[in-house]
């Protein structure tokens, strides 16, 4: 065998040795949780918020942390949407490209997507020292969408990048004004991606702990209003494994079954509507 | 042949940085006949269709100066209304882009935008344009399917539809055959020799032939100067200058 022909096949057996890590680290991850979080798993989980001494083994469920989270990380998202879409559509339909402006966002988006979670929620708390709230949803829904922020942004000015300068072209040429050609052809060219890059955002605010520990807080009540703290489910998991009890412990993993089944169903439900908006894509 | 102008080229510059693509383009098109700029790749041609509907304006580091007037009024005015200049020009350009939506919306996005709301109404201009750009019989029973489904051809076609549909004086096409099939290049000819009775058409093109089956008013370009124009018959057949003589013989390309 000449050596091109060796090279060739030790290069397409490292990739594909990569490629299996990736598959075979989220199978291990889910069967992990399923082994472990099984034997506690039960309607009451679901159903019922925790009881007295939920976490030496009692009763009750974790409803309070699942409603939290999808509270908190749809509200954060909602808020990100409203800071994201104008941010991204004014770099790319509005700036002059190559500006020092646009540079500079990009550029921030890219130390702000690498800045710690925790730095979030401390940042967070601060905020809500300033504005005189207690730890409850809207501090953590506050600090979530500054996390969820700039990974929102960069996902969606990726794919509004890339979108031709011609399409835009024919919208001028039509009469139309920039804000126009922004909201009727720019969003509807690029919405699979943008349906993307909001999955992504709610995919990483609803799993993420650091931030919302000090804003969220914590309680076994749903909440009924955004100024009470509200339970998460990556906060259930860390109390829950942090208990000596085993009973307790594999409360944690059904626990994280649960978030995991969460954030399946919305990666399902936005891979349907992304094919329902790519029919009428230009390419 | 006496030629009533339609838009008016005055001492017209355009820069790109410190590149001029245009220099000093003094020139009439005439009203309602087929003008086509010629003239080799890069030579300034889609610079100056673009300047028509200040479509330039949006190319970074783009300076201009001097003064296109349509119907009279310098369009580079800066208290000119950029958009209802365009609404004027209906442009085609080398690939056909339709909007990212379906055929019926994409004729109507012209007219919607210039108030128009009444669905009958808008039912009709949508027929009426497709019509007009001989694509009607094609696709009227699937005017709600994406336009991004059609062939290139059609969506060509399309395009001219959604162009014709905002009621526009002037045609421009930059090379709007280029991306096509003979068959689809032909019909849009056609559809620019039907057109030309109504609308003040300016094509550009690097097809020589192309340029003498439909042209009534040559321009000749030549790296970003203005070498000739004139007639078509007389541009073609008695050549002025000695460029355009040896353009048309295919000397230099």
């Amino acid at each position: 065998m000449d050596r091109r022909k060796i090279e060739e096949n030790i290069f397409k057996s490292l990739m594909l040795a990569s490629t299996f890590i990736i598959l075979s680290s989220l199978v291990i991850i889910l069967i992990t949780v399923i082994v472990n979080g099984l034997p506690a798993m039960n309607l009451a989980m679901i159903t019922q918020t925790p009881k007295g001494g939920y976490y030496l083994g009692k009763e009750g469920g974790i409803l309070n942390a699942i409603i939290g989270s999808l509270y908190l990380a749809g509200g954060a998202t909602f808020l990100a949407i409203l800071i994201s879409l104008p941010v991204v559509l004014y770099l790319n339909v509005y700036a002059k490209k190559g500006s020092r402006l646009v540079i500079f966002t990009r550029f921030s988006f890219d130390v702000l997507w690498g800045v710690p979670s925790i730095v979030y929620g401390a940042f967070g708390f601060t905020i809500m020292l300033f504005l005189g709230v207690r730890a409850s949803l809207l501090g953590g829904i506050i600090a979530v969408s500054l996390l969820i922020l700039p990974i929102m942004s960069r996902a969606m000015d990726e794919v509004i990048r890339m979108i031709p300068e011609e399409l835009l072209d024919a919208s001028y040429a039509l009469g139309a004004t920039r804000f126009e050609t922004a909201l009727k052809v720019v969003t509807r060219q690029a919405m699979p991606g943008i349906l993307t890059a909001v999955l992504i955002a709610f995919g990483r605010g609803i799993g993420d702990a650091a931030s919302v520990i000090f804003t969220a807080g914590f309680s076994d009540y749903i909440p009924y209003s955004l100024l009470r703290p509200a339970a998460t489910l990556p906060l259930a998991i860390f109390f829950q494994l942090g208990t000596p009890f085993p009973e307790v412990q594999n409360r944690a993993y059904a626990s994280a079954f649960i978030l995991t089944v969460i954030i399946l169903i919305i990666s399902i439900v936005s891979r349907i509507l992304t094919r329902r908006f790519t029919k009428h894509i230009v390419k | 042949m006496e030629l009533r102008t339609h838009i008016s080229v005055q001492n017209l510059n355009v820069f790109y940085g410190n590149e001029q693509a245009l220099k000093n383009i003094t020139l009439d098109i005439p009203d309602k006949n087929i003008t086509v700029i010629i003239g080799p790749s890069g030579c300034g041609k889609t610079t100056l269709l673009k300047s028509f509907n200040r479509l330039i304006d949006s190319i970074d580091g783009v300076k201009v100066s001097g003064k296109v007037l349509v119907d009279g009024e310098n369009i580079f005015d800066p208290k000119v209304e950029v958009t209802r200049i365009r609404k004027k020009m209906g442009l085609l350009s080398q690939k056909p882009y339709p909007l990212p939506m379906s055929i019926y919306d994409n004729i109507a996005y012209g007219p919607r935008i210039h108030g128009i709301k009444d669905k009958k109404r808008l039912d009709e201009i949508v027929e009426h344009y497709l019509k007009e750009s001989g694509l009607w019989n094609e696709i009227k029973d699937r005017l709600h399917s994406p336009a991004s489904r059609l062939s290139v051809g059609q969506q060509q076609r399309l395009c001219l539809a959604r162009g014709l549909a905002v009621e526009p004086e002037i045609i421009l096409g930059d090379e709007p055959t280029s991306a096509l099939d003979p068959k689809s290049s032909q019909r849009i000819e056609h559809r620019f020799l039907v057109l030309k009775k109504q609308y003040t058409i300016v094509i550009v093109t690097h097809i020589l032939r192309q340029a003498k089956r439909l042209a009534n008013y040559v321009v000749f370009l030549y790296l970003g100067e203005l070498i000739e124009h004139g007639p078509a018959e007389d541009v073609f057949n008695n050549p002025k200058e000695e460029m355009t003589k040896e353009y048309i013989k295919g000397i230099i390309s």
